[in-house]
């Protein structure tokens, strides 16, 4: 203050000065920091919690004489009313939906990145893409309804109503996947338009047609981009709750069948929490094991995405 | 240069020339246009399969029901004045008539008569005497395409039902709270559960998330600390929704249930005492939209010129001057916009709340953050998990409200960007 | 050198097309007819006509701006491929207008290739940076020599014959460059267009890309764009002097034999350009 006092009077600096422009502790300012500080670190405690909550509940799960870890990775019968916890089926029945979501999304989504970003004109890409946007916005309850009220009436249509069950994996992939699309879309060709222009210049000068300029050279130079965006996809589609806890069915099942009803890890743990549940049960505890095998699969997931990403920005950025 | 060899003449036919290259030429752009129409095909089946989305909510949202009236409205006439005509006193003889004294002693205790309205009386007269009963509804593609079928249908298989077409969603829907009956059933309490969810969610997640991202774009060191909160937060971004919700219920129902339930304020409602509340809801969907708001604001503040920075530190700002008065205005349009995304997302998320305990009926308004929940997306949840077609029909109603809700709030965030943006282009 | 043009840009062509052709059969390797070049409403090349002559080179030279890369790119319909841009006027290429309606894009440039300002190595090895320049357009003989000899005329093998399955990308500036060109003339075009090819290298690179020319053009009609006056007067057989109007665009000034315009131009503006830059 004093030297700010000194310097408008125009006063020569005196000896006091020296002394003004040392630095001084700003007590409030250093208070902001410490706020700002506790803020961004709330994101590790979340974690954190997530961590210690999961594996202390879990841990409670293994502890019970009734479960070991070998049954629990090892079987595939889930009932926890006969004290079975072998968690297979749930497994199978989100790789079922996973599946089937991919064989939705990955061709569609690719040849519409490629379609947006090599062939379509200016305007279409501009006007798409915000739709693209906009449609990843809607709820994933808003998918599960139109899973049960209209693709799987579809299903059963075209396939049977003997042979499609009104829950099924299919349908439930089938939506997931359109879940998914916008997602998938929208980051293949944010990598693919991130591919830089004298690639195509080069190909096109060389006599390549567009087809092959995109196919050989665009989609290869943007391969990490797009691995990114079809792992994040998957890390969705498994992570997806509400659409298969509407149209993939309630009760665990070990089936390969996808027109059969069965439930996944999220179904599972919506269904059983939306009940009555009392704590320290082994119901309870049993669905913290589930969200831990959850959690480590997803985590994985985004972490092998944001590796490719890594990738795809050290050679373009 | 002697590592220079002659170059052959470019007249060398390794390449096809002529007709060969021709025909091969052909085959490439034959090949380009099969895939160009895959392509184009793909990005049709696309739109085809969003645009069947859309298509689906409104047909099954609209349509024909059957109605069976419990007594005509013709049969409730008075000396030819139709039901429509008739007065106040005149409706109330009708009640006095139908219903049971008991009923009747209810209803002049709740409000007495003499202060009611014609209009709400008239309402009694429909909802007690009349009591309609929708007994089928068809889907509007239906409707339109088969409607002599299902003139026939109703005369067979519902003698006595009339045929009327229902917009299901309509002003009493978004007015009347949660029924059993479909014909009476609404979204208020749902959609005011999901405004205090949402509302105190962001009330907590925004300045905490704001904070968040000026920590890491304005004082955090490269250090491995810093670096590591970096990477988690781009992590939590990832982690499914449902995984929060078991946090929630954990941490925020379980474990704060003193707080959540109200009870060390002195609130403890036996109904809520279980930390199953909207307060338990915003505090879980506010860890969900922590880092989309964080990443959204840190991306904001990122595109800040430096040139705005040092302009302020050259006429003595402190830091927090500086970010204060020059930096956090002019990111703020785009911190808003991170902001009101993340909103949406926290308006349309199920599973957490599921998870951490929505209730599956209430009937009347929350009141507050100790109040037990439920939120649009709960209740069209609720209502398609229901095996009956009618409660299709209000999940479909209740998803129009929730995606113009949605709508709505992305459009004020247009709107407050660029309303932000010219004011300090003149100013 | 018979047949010297000196167009400039208000000289109209006569309507002469049979000898005109005729005389393009002998030593007119290209020409462009009354060449206007439009992004949307703006004209960046105006009415430039011009005849390239045979297995020589040809510079452009002008100031920044004035259009010489589109110009240079309109030759082999590369700015096609600009959203919103639009030829008008004809190039003949082998008595045939290459933007005639039925003339396939893609066999224009398979036969005018084109180096550009700005190294641009696919991200794919050394070896298939070649190999597959080649492979689209149905070579079908031996691979390895083709990239050999494709590398040793670029002037690049020694350099890079111990690399040939690294990456494209992890070679020097200079050698990407030379890479370049080595694809370019791994699919023997009739015409290589360079824009600046050197522009972004050392005078040692620089000096190996102006003898790789030299070699080349024993083969091959290059036309080059370059800022460099000296350049120009070291490699160049023709220079072309293109200029901006005041709407900026850009338009032919003076077209001659290099000696005849940097010694002693028929226009003023050649002249102060060429001292400006020059002295
Ligand atoms: N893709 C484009 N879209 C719109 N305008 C363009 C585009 N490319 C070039 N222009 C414009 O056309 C004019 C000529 O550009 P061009 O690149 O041909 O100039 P140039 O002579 O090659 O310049 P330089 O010597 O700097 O490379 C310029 O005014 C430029 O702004
Ligand atoms: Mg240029």
């Amino acid at each position: 203050m004093n030297t700010r006092y000194a310097l408008i009077r125009g006063q020569r600096p005196s000896s006091s000065a020296q002394a003004a422009l040392q630095r001084k502790p700003r007590w409030h300012e250093m208070a902001i920091q410490g706020f700002l500080f506790f803020c961004g670190a709330l994101s590790i405690l979340t974690t954190a919690g997530i961590v210690l909550i999961l594996g202390r509940e879990s841990w409670l799960f293994f502890r019970s004489p009734e479960v070991s870890l070998r049954e629990f990775l090892g079987t595939t019968k889930w009932q926890p009313s006969i004290g079975q916890f072998g968690i297979w089926p749930l497994v199978n029945a989100t790789m079922m939906t996973t599946f089937f979501a991919l064989l939705v999304a990955l061709p569609l989504g690719l040849c519409t990145a490629i379609y947006l970003s090599e062939y379509a004109s200016e305007r279409v890409r501009s006007s798409l893409k915000p739709v693209l946007e906009l449609l990843a916005g809607i709820p994933t309850v808003v998918y599960g309804y139109f899973a049960l009220t209209f693709v799987t009436p579809l299903l059963r249509g075209i396939l049977g109503r003997d042979v499609v069950e009104i829950y099924n994996t299919a349908s439930a992939g089938i939506v997931i996947g359109i879940l998914i699309l916008p997602l998938i879309t929208s980051m293949a060709e944010d990598a693919l338009n991130a591919v830089p222009r004298s690639l195509r210049e080069a190909s096109y000068a060389l006599g390549a047609t567009r087809l092959e300029t995109a196919a050989t050279i665009v989609l290869p130079a943007a391969t990490s981009g797009v691995a990114a965006a079809i792992i994040l996809a998957i890390s969705r589609a498994v992570g997806e709750t509400m659409i298969v806890a509407i149209a993939a069915g309630a009760g665990p099942a070990f089936t390969f069948n996808p027109f059969k009803a069965a439930e996944t890890m999220t179904g599972h743990i919506v269904r059983i929490s939306g009940g009555d549940l009392s704590y320290d049960s082994m119901d309870y505890n049993s669905l913290f094991a589930i969200g831990l095998v959850l959690f480590l699969i997803t985590f994985a997931l985004n972490i092998v995405s944001r590796w490719f990403v890594q990738r795809f920005r050290e050679v373009y950025e | 240069m002697n590592t220079l060899s002659a170059p052959s003449a470019p007249t060398v036919r390794y390449l096809p020339e002529g007709d060969s290259f021709r025909s091969h030429m052909a085959a490439r752009h034959k090949k380009g246009t099969l895939w160009l129409t895959i392509f184009q095909a793909a990005t049709l089946v696309s739109i085809l399969a969003l645009t069947a989305l859309l298509y689906n909510i409104i047909n099954q949202s609209f349509g024909w029901v059957a109605v069976r009236n419990q007594v005509e409205p013709e049969a409730l006439a008075i000396e030819g004045t139709p039901l429509e005509e008739l007065s106040k006193e005149q409706l109330i003889t009708i009640l006095e008539a139908y219903i049971s004294k008991g009923v009747m002693r209810r209803l002049e205790s709740e409000k007495p008569f003499s202060v009611r309205s014609r209009e709400d009386v008239y309402q009694l007269v429909e909802e007690r005497v009349i009591n309609p009963e929708i007994l089928r509804s068809w889907p509007l593609a239906d409707s339109l395409l088969r409607r002599s079928a299902i003139h026939q249908e109703v005369v067979e298989t519902f003698p006595g039902a009339r045929l009327q077409f229902r917009a299901w969603i309509n002003p009493q829907f978004l007015r009347a709270p949660q029924s059993a009956n479909p014909a009476k059933a609404g979204v208020r309490t749902a959609m005011l559960g999901s405004l205090w969810i949402v509302g105190l969610t962001i009330l907590v997640a925004f300045p905490v998330g704001v904070g968040a991202a000026i920590y890491l774009e304005e004082y955090a060191a490269d250090n491995p600390l810093n670096r590591l909160i970096q990477t988690n937060i781009n992590n939590l971004a990832g982690v499914p929704s449902i995984i929060y919700g078991m946090l929630g219920l954990a941490i925020f129902v379980r474990g704060l249930e003193p707080v959540t339930s109200g009870a060390i304020f002195g609130l403890s409602d036996p109904t809520t005492a279980n930390g199953r509340t909207v307060i338990s809801a915003s505090l879980t969907l506010a860890l969900l939209i922590l880092p989309l708001i964080i990443i959204n604001a840190q991306e904001a503040i990122r595109a800040v010129p430096r040139s705005l920075r040092e302009a302020s530190y050259a006429v003595g700002a402190t830091h927090w001057q500086t970010i204060w008065h020059h930096v956090l205005p002019s990111a703020l349009p785009g911190i808003l916009t991170g902001t009101i995304f993340a909103m949406s997302r926290a308006m349309g998320e199920t599973a957490p709340l599921v998870v951490v305990g929505a209730s599956t009926f209430i009937a009347h308004d929350p009141t507050g953050p100790f109040s037990k929940f439920t939120s649009l997306p709960i209740q069209i949840y609720q209502w398609t998990a229901r095996p009956q077609d009618l409660f299709r029909n209000l999940a479909a109603a209740a998803i129009i409200v929730l995606l113009v809700l949605l709508l709505a709030f992305n459009a004020v965030a247009i709107i407050l960007r660029n309303r932000y943006r010219s004011k300090r282009r003149e100013g | 050198m018979t047949a010297i043009h000196v167009l400039t840009a208000t000289a109209r062509l006569a309507p002469v097309q049979a000898l005109a052709a005729a005389r393009c059969e002998s030593d007119c390797a290209l020409e462009a007819r009354q060449l206007s070049v439009y992004y949307g409403a703006f004209r960046a090349v105006k009415d430039v006509s011009l005849k390239i002559q045979r297995q020589k080179i040809t510079a452009l030279i002008g100031p920044s701006g004035c259009g010489k890369s589109t110009f240079l790119r309109a030759l082999n319909r590369m700015n096609d491929l600009i959203p919103g841009s639009r030829t008008e006027g004809e190039v003949i290429f082998e008595g045939c207008n290459i933007y005639a309606p039925g003339v396939d894009p893609v066999e224009v440039r398979r036969r005018i290739g084109m180096v550009f300002q700005k190294p641009n190595p696919f991200p794919k090895s050394v070896y298939d940076n070649i190999a597959w320049a080649a492979r689209i357009n149905g070579f079908r003989g031996n691979m390895d020599d083709l990239v050999e000899q494709s590398l040793r005329q670029a002037a690049l093998w020694d350099e890079v014959k111990d690399k040939l399955r690294q990456s494209a990308l992890a070679l020097s500036g200079g050698q990407q460059q030379r890479l370049c060109i080595a694809r370019a003339i791994a699919i023997r075009p009739e015409i290589i267009l360079m824009d600046e090819p050197a522009s972004a290298l050392d005078p040692i690179a620089t000096l190996k890309i102006e003898d790789l020319m030299h070699e080349l053009v024993k083969n091959y009609t290059i036309i080059i764009v370059t800022h460099n006056m000296q350049q120009a007067a070291r490699v160049s057989d023709y220079t072309a002097f293109l200029m901006m109007d005041e709407d900026r665009a850009g338009y032919l000034v003076e077209y001659g034999p290099t000696d005849e315009v940097f010694t002693n131009p028929k226009d003023r503006r050649t002249e102060e350009y060429i001292t400006g830059r020059f002295g």
